[in-house]
């Protein structure tokens, strides 16, 4: 009987695992076949095989794909990392605002505009990378001492007081220049558009670094949602998980929020979907968080090529339109599913 | 789990020339404590000092409860056995090797804790949750082996748990909760147990579950048990060795039957009790009458 139970069990995993892989194929084809500009099926087989077919080649070569892979990595990068934050501070609700990631690139590439008039892409995607793990750092340094760790608040209240802090100054500096200003705000928006291959260069490596970071504390983060005691109890060193875990959500939501900007909601939500899906075990829950992080985010930016068409909605607007009611409806199910509601019908019986 | 076993020099010169029937012999035999603590100073801050200056032999194989009053220092001595606070002085000895030295993962294969009210993962299963005591065991390298199955398997058989395997740890009774926890410690596969409190919040029938499956833990894989106790009748049934704690000091160990006494429990608890003996059993019962 409990064998045929893991059974059914692992197959519930597979086919979850399954799913997930396929929605991620579908989506990478629907992200390369829908744009603004409509493709011939023929031409965009023919142009992705290596043929010339001019308009058609230019598109698909310099412009779906690179934003498709940006959609891919980074919405991995944000599903995982949002799996591992929550793990990491034992809090629901963690996601790169929380720790300060996202302030840290904003203001890192508002002083690049501000001080050294820099407008270029790539530079700002390095800029951001920088800012997102100094301010990263900071809050993961302070969290992890020993008085603030005890509590799982610990590293959302310093992640709130630091995103305060360096808000403030881009405030400040956002308000004294008109160009800084212009940046900002189309950076804040968070956009896969006109990113480009040396974007998609520039961050598929730290995103990938920051992956294989993850999955390799995954079990020791299983013991850890255990609480501090039983953790070390396993033999697990609470500084070093938590520095290293850190630093993968660091890498991970740095680069991801350097590249894109600040994308609402993924981090937040999806490790709850994935949780649901395949239950809290790390080995499975990071896998599942990056591939639906993945299908989402391209989802989101292949809707807003389409839905304004021939104008588009930035990814990150779609994102927060559709995220939004996800995570409400995501709430009840979480509450009508949860540990109360579970004893309660359990007593019923 | 490897008992060395030292023979004082006169002993050993017996053994050679026996002069005196064996059984003379049997008690000099003296087996390295499983936890030894010396000259243990713990506390958190200079000023909060909960225990001064303690020595303390945990025996080899035995169960060993340790009870006193709420504040007497026996959680914190616990914490302290277990590697979780780092003695202000003194030393902490597990087969004879300081453990505060000892890598994280080797000592965790040979020192198991259960801590009071740990937190169940939302939606975890019992399998999933009692897997994670082979994390000692397991590492990036060495992943999940036939071995490590066959201790989960043992874990769930002992605490009486395969056929809830696949269900959600949460969705249980707060007496199979408490077995999911204590299959995973057992999972751990550590000649050495450490429980705090494993009996808070059970009716009393789940608290008898609970000492009968410690007791057979012990009897039957000879693990060394040591735990804290809120109920004195408990205690005294449960115990080979029972440990009375009072202001941060031992104040009386050894068997239940000579150690409870009016005196021990007026010093411990501050309260006047009377101590009976169990008619069939030989145990120490005690009634509590009213406060000092």
């Amino acid at each position: 009987m409990a064998g045929a139970g893991t059974r059914s069990a692992k197959g519930r995993l597979t086919a979850w695992a399954l799913v997930l892989a396929v929605s991620v194929l579908v989506v990478t084809a629907v992200g390369l076949t829908f744009g603004s500009q409509a493709i011939p099926l023929t031409d965009l087989l023919a142009a992705l095989a290596g043929h010339d077919r001019g308009d058609a080649s230019i598109i698909v070569w310099d412009q779906r794909l690179p934003r498709t892979a940006l959609g891919l990595l980074v919405g991995a990068a944000l599903g995982i990392g949002g799996a591992v934050a929550q793990g990491l501070t034992r809090n629901a609700l963690a996601d790169p605002s929380l720790l300060g990631v996202s302030a840290g690139a904003a203001l890192a590439i508002a002083v690049g505009t501000f001080t050294f008039g820099i407008t270029a892409l790539a530079p700002q995607v390095a800029l951001g990378i920088f800012g997102a793990m100094v301010a990263g750092a900071v809050v993961l340094l302070l969290g992890t001492r020993r008085s603030i760790a005890a509590t799982p608040q610990g590293f959302a209240l310093i992640g709130v007081a630091i995103s305060a802090i360096l808000g403030s100054i881009l405030s400040t500096m956002v308000f004294l220049d008109a160009d800084t200003m212009d940046e900002y705000r189309f950076w804040m928006v968070g956009s896969l558009a006109g990113r480009g291959t040396s974007t998609v260069m520039a961050v598929a490596p730290v995103i990938l670094i920051g992956i294989a970071l993850a999955m390799a504390c995954s079990r020791l983060l299983d013991a850890l949602v255990l609480g501090d005691d039983a953790a070390q109890a396993l033999g697990v060193g609470l500084l070093r998980t938590r520095l290293v875990a850190g630093a993968a959500v660091i890498i991970l939501t740095g680069s991801a929020v350097a590249a894109a900007g600040p994308i609402a909601f993924i981090g937040l939500v999806v490790p709850h979907a994935a949780r649901h899906m395949g239950g809290p075990r790390a080995s499975w829950l990071l896998p599942f968080s990056g591939a639906l992080g993945a299908v989402l985010l391209v989802t989101a930016d292949v809707l807003g090529r389409i839905v304004v068409r021939p104008m588009e909605l930035q990814a990150g607007v779609v994102t927060a339109l559709l995220g939004a009611p996800l995570a409400l409806l995501m709430i009840a199910r979480v509450l009508s599913a949860g540990p109360a509601a579970r004893m309660a019908r359990a007593a019923r019986r | 789990m490897t008992m060395h076993t030292e023979w004082p020099t006169e002993t050993a010169k017996l053994l050679v020339e026996p002069q005196l029937p064996i059984e003379f012999l049997l008690p000099v035999k003296q087996p390295t404590p499983a936890l030894r603590a010396e000259g243990l100073t713990l506390g958190y801050g200079p000023d909060r000092v909960v225990v001064d200056n303690l020595d303390l032999d945990l025996p080899a194989g035995a169960v060993s409860v340790i009870i006193g009053a709420n504040g007497s220092g026996k959680s914190t001595l616990l914490r302290a056995l277990s590697r979780l606070l780092a003695p202000q002085r003194g030393t902490v000895y597990l087969d004879g090797r300081p453990v505060h030295p000892m890598r994280s993962r080797d000592f965790a294969r040979q020192l198991g804790l259960l801590p009071q009210g740990p937190t169940t993962p939302d939606g975890i299963t019992v399998r999933d949750l009692v897997r994670l005591g082979r994390l000692p065991h397991t590492s990036l390298w060495r992943q999940w082996s036939a071995q490590d199955e066959a201790a989960l398997q043992q874990a769930l058989v002992a605490t009486d748990l395969q056929h809830l395997a696949d269900e959600p740890v949460d969705a249980l009774s707060g007496g199979q909760r408490q077995r999911t926890w204590l299959a995973l410690v057992i999972a751990q596969e550590t000649p050495v147990l450490l429980l705090d409190e494993p009996t808070t919040y059970l009716d009393l029938a789940h608290q008898l579950d609970v000492l009968e499956l410690v007791r057979t833990l012990n009897r039957e894989s000879g693990r060394t048990i040591v735990m804290v106790l809120h109920d004195i009748n408990q205690a005294c049934r449960y115990a080979d060795h029972l440990i009375a704690m009072h202001r941060g000091r031992v104040v009386a160990q050894g068997h239940p039957t000579d150690v409870v006494t009016p005196a021990l429990l007026r010093e411990v608890f501050d309260v006047h009790c009377r101590v009976l003996t169990d008619p069939d059993s030989g145990w120490p019962v005690v009634v509590p009458m009213n406060r000092c």
